[in-house]
C-alpha cells in the first residue's frame, strides 16, 4: 500500500475518445486539499468528472486506496466518494432535509427508508455547515450560498473519504466563498477527508490548498505545493496574462498600469500612497513613485502600478544616486502628491525631497488627486 | 431546539401523508359504490349488496352489476392507476412535469400497432387474445418511445421534444384512422369505439390479464423508489450515490411503456391523466418523494378514472361520452394551471 490515499496513473482524459489531457501523474494524501487551477475551458471539469467516473478514462486510471476507479462498481464508489457538481438540481418540492438525506442512499436498505441513525448523521451533516435553519425550506427557493451548503452536506453525509467539487465557490458572495472553504478545511483537516475541487480565485487557492495542480494545454503543467506554484512566471504563463500583472505576495491582480511618460510624483511610505496609486491608475495618470524602501507595502503595489519606482534597500540610508534620480523624475513630472511619509533615522533625505519640492512650487493640493 | 422543531415538522408531513391516503382511499370506495349504484337501469343499493355479496338476486341485474358494472370499475380503477403510474416514471425519465403517455404519443404508438394487430389477426384467424394485444401494444409504445428518444438526443429543449411528441402521436392517428377507414364494416363498430379510449365493455377475462400486468408494474416501480428518488437529483448524481443509471433507464423506460402500452391495449388512448394526476398527488402531499407519491399517484389515478368514467356514462345517458373527453376536461386545466404557475413563479 503506497503512502497516497489517490493517484493516477498515465491517466488520459476526454470525451468520445478525443484526449483532452493526457498521462496525468498525481499522487494525494488522506486529508488534503488538492485544487484545480488554469483557464476557462482548460479541462479542469473533465479532469474531475473522470475522477468521479462520470466519464471513462480514456487510457490509464485512478486509484483510491490502491484500488481501480475504473473497475470499482458505482455502488463500491458511493461509499468511498461524493460529490458536489455544477448542474442544477431540478427537484421540485423537495425540502433541504430531503435532499441531505439523499446522501444516505449507499446505506440505506431497498426501499431507501432513513434509520434513526441515518436521520441523525443528516442532523449532523447539517449541522456541520451550519445550515440546521433551512432543514424545512424548499430546496428551490433558498439562494446560492445556502444551496452549495446543502449540496455539500448531502456529500458529507455520504461519508465519503473524497469528496470531489466542481467550482464550488462560483455564484457565492465573498463571504460565503470563505465560509464554505473554511468548512471544507475543518473537515479535511479534522476527518481527515480528501478534497479534489476546482476553483477560479486563485487567492483563495492559494490559502486553502495544500496541493495545487495547474491545468494547461493538454497537460498538467504543475503540479506541488501553493509555494512551488504561485510565482509570477507560473501563474502569468498559466493564464497567460502580461508579465507583472499577478502579485505573489497579495496574491492577487492587477489592471496594466497607464501607459506614457509619469506625470505626477508621489511621495508615500507605510501604505499612504496605495489609495493614490490606484485613484492615478482609474484616471489613467501615468505615476512615478518614491523614494520607497523594498519591505515597504507601498512598494509592492507601486512596482505593478507606477511607471518609474525609485527604490532603495530595506534599512539603507537613501544613497545619493536614488536621491538623485528622484529629485530627476520629480522635475519631469512637475506635480508632486505628497501621500504622508513617516521620517525616521534612514529615510531623512526624503524630508528633504518634499522640501526641494515645495521650493519648486510642485506639491500639488491632495484633493486634486 | 432546532432539533425538535425539526422532528415535529417531519411529524407534520407524516399526518399530511396519512390524511391524503386515508382521503384517496374514500374517495376510491365511495366512487366504487356510486358507480355500482347508477347506471340506465336502477338497482337500490340493498340489492346490490346482495348482488355481490351472497351472489343472489335478478337475472338480469346479476348480469347488469357482474358481467358489466364491475369489471368496467375495475378497469377504470387499475387501468387508471396504471397511466398515472406511467406518467409519473416518463416525468422521471426526462425530468419534464408535461410528460406523459398521451402526450409523448406512446399511447398512439400503442393504439396504431394494436389497430393493425387487430384488423390483421380477425381476418386471419377471427380471433384476438388479450395478450397478443398487450403485446403488440406493448411494440408500439416501445417503438414510439424509440422515436421519442432519438429525437430527444438532437433536441435538448425539454418544450420541442413534447412537440415532437404530438407530431408523432399525430402520425400515429393518422395511419390508424387511415387503418379504419379501409377496414371491414364489422371491425369498424369494435376498433372505432376502442380507439376513441373507452372503459365499456371490459370482460372479466381482459380484467385479469391488465390487473396482473399492473400490479406487477406497481409493486417494481415502487421497489424502484429509492434511485427514482436519486435520480430526481439528477442523472450525474443519481450515478455518484451508486445507481447504475444506464440499466435504471432502461427499466423506467420499460415499465412506462409497458404500463401505457397495457392500458391502451385495452382502453384505447386516454387523455391528460399520466399528467394531472402526479402533479395533483405531489401538490396534495407537498412532497415528490417517489416512496410516498408512487402508491398515492396509484390511487389518485383509479379516484380519477372512476369519476371520469361515472361522468362518461352518465352525463348524456344513454349517450356514452368517450373517456379522453372527460379526462381532458378535467385534466388539461390543471396541466394549463401547472405551466402558469411554474413560469409566473419565475417571473
Amino acid at each position: 500500500m503506497s503512502d497516497y490515499y489517490f493517484r493516477t496513473s498515465e491517466l488520459s482524459v476526454g470525451y468520445g475518445g478525443n484526449v483532452l489531457i493526457h498521462d496525468i501523474e498525481i499522487n494525494i494524501k488522506a486529508g488534503e486539499i488538492v485544487t484545480l487551477i488554469g483557464p476557462n475551458g482548460s479541462g479542469k471539469s473533465t479532469i474531475l468528472k473522470t475522477v468521479t467516473k462520470h466519464l471513462a478514462a480514456i487510457k490509464g486510471d485512478s486509484f483510491i486506496a490502491d484500488a481501480s476507479v475504473g473497475s470499482m462498481s458505482y455502488k463500491e464508489l458511493s461509499r468511498k466518494l461524493a460529490v458536489v457538481l455544477t448542474e442544477r438540481i431540478k427537484g421540485e418540492l423537495l425540502t433541504c432535509r430531503d435532499v441531505v438525506s439523499t446522501g444516505r442512499y449507499p446505506y440505506t436498505n431497498t426501499l431507501g427508508l432513513l434509520s434513526p441513525e441515518d436521520h441523525e448523521k443528516v442532523r449532523s451533516a447539517m449541522e456541520r455547515v451550519h445550515a440546521l435553519d433551512l432543514a424545512d425550506r424548499d430546496f428551490t427557493a433558498i439562494s446560492d450560498g445556502q444551496r452549495q451548503r446543502i449540496l455539500l452536506a448531502r456529500a458529507i453525509c455520504q461519508e465519503p473519504r473524497i469528496i470531489v467539487l466542481d467550482e464550488p465557490t462560483s455564484f457565492l458572495d465573498i463571504r460565503h466563498k470563505l465560509e464554505l472553504l473554511s468548512i471544507l478545511r475543518s473537515m479535511a483537516k479534522e476527518s481527515g477527508i480528501t478534497v479534489i475541487m476546482s476553483l477560479h480565485e486563485i487567492d483563495l487557492a492559494q490559502k486553502i490548498s495544500d496541493k495545487i495542480m495547474c491545468v494547461s494545454g493538454d497537460v498538467i503543467s504543475h503540479f506541488g505545493s501553493p509555494d512551488e506554484i504561485f510565482r509570477e512566471e507560473i501563474i502569468n504563463e498559466l493564464y497567460r496574462i502580461n508579465n507583472g500583472a499577478y502579485n505573489i505576495i497579495f496574491g492577487s491582480v492587477e489592471l496594466p498600469p497607464p501607459a506614457g511618460e509619469p506625470k505626477v510624483f508621489v511621495i508615500s511610505g507605510c501604505g499612504s500612497g496605495i489609495p493614490v496609486f490606484r485613484r492615478l491608475q482609474k484616471r489613467n495618470i501615468p505615476f512615478c513613485s518614491g523614494i520607497l524602501y523594498k519591505n515597504d507595502i507601498d512598494y509592492q503595489v507601486a512596482v505593478k502600478l507606477a511607471a518609474e519606482v525609485i527604490a532603495e534597500e530595506p534599512f539603507m540610508p537613501i544613497s545619493d544616486e536614488a536621491y538623485d534620480r528622484a529629485l530627476d523624475a520629480m522635475k519631469r513630472c512637475g506635480r508632486v502628491v505628497c501621500a504622508g511619509v513617516p521620517i525616521g533615522e534612514t529615510n531623512r533625505r526624503v524630508s528633504q525631497l518634499i522640501a526641494e519640492a515645495e521650493k519648486l512650487g510642485l506639491i500639488a493640493d491632495p484633493d486634486e488627486y | 431546539m432546532s432539533n425538535r422543531s425539526a422532528s415535529l415538522s417531519r411529524g407534520g408531513a407524516y399526518a399530511r401523508y396519512w390524511a391524503v391516503f386515508i382521503g384517496l382511499i374514500a374517495a376510491l370506495v365511495a366512487l366504487t359504490v356510486w358507480n355500482i349504484n347508477s347506471g340506465s337501469v336502477h338497482i337500490s343499493v340493498s340489492d346490490i349488496a346482495r348482488i355481490i355479496f351472497l351472489r343472489e338476486g335478478d337475472e338480469t341485474q346479476m348480469n347488469i352489476v357482474w358481467k358489466l358494472r364491475l369489471p368496467r370499475i375495475v378497469a377504470a380503477a387499475v387501468m387508471g392507476g396504471g397511466l398515472a403510474l406511467s406518467g409519473f416514471l416518463m416525468q422521471t425519465f426526462f425530468g419534464n412535469p408535461i410528460a406523459g403517455p398521451f402526450v409523448l404519443g406512446i399511447s398512439s404508438g400503442s393504439k396504431l400497432f394494436v389497430a393493425i394487430v387487430m384488423i390483421v389477426m380477425l381476418r386471419v384467424v377471427s380471433f384476438i387474445s388479450s395478450w397478443m394485444m398487450v403485446i403488440a401494444a406493448f411494440a408500439g409504445a416501445l417503438i414510439a418511445m424509440g422515436f421519442v428518444l432519438l429525437a430527444s438526443r438532437s433536441i435538448k429543449q425539454m418544450s420541442m421534444l413534447l412537440v415532437a411528441g404530438i407530431m408523432i402521436s399525430y402520425i400515429c392517428s393518422a395511419i390508424t384512422e387511415f387503418l379504419i377507414t379501409f377496414a371491414k364494416d364489422s371491425d369498424i363498430v369494435n376498433l372505432h369505439s376502442w380507439s376513441q379510449g373507452s372503459f365499456s365493455g371490459t370482460k372479466w377475462g381482459d380484467v385479469r390479464v391488465f390487473t396482473v400486468i399492473i400490479l406487477v408494474c406497481l409493486i417494481g416501480v415502487f421497489l424502484m423508489s429509492k434511485p427514482i428518488g436519486a435520480y430526481q437529483m439528477g442523472e450525474s448524481y443519481a450515478q455518484s450515490m451508486g445507481v447504475n443509471v444506464k440499466r435504471f433507464r432502461v427499466l423506467l423506460i420499460l415499465m412506462s411503456s409497458l404500463l401505457a402500452g397495457c392500458v391502451t391495449a385495452f382502453a384505447g388512448p386516454i387523455s391528460f391523466v399520466g399528467i394531472a394526476v402526479p402533479h395533483l398527488i405531489k401538490m396534495l402531499l407537498k412532497t415528490a418523494k417517489p416512496i410516498i407519491v408512487i402508491p398515492a399517484s396509484f390511487l389518485g389515478g383509479c379516484v380519477f378514472c372512476l369519476f371520469c368514467d361515472y361522468i362518461a356514462r352518465t352525463a348524456f345517458s344513454p349517450v356514452e361520452l368517450s373517456i379522453s373527453t372527460v379526462t381532458a376536461l378535467f385534466g388539461a386545466p390543471v396541466v394549463i394551471g401547472m405551466l402558469i404557475r411554474r413560469h409566473g413563479g419565475k417571473g
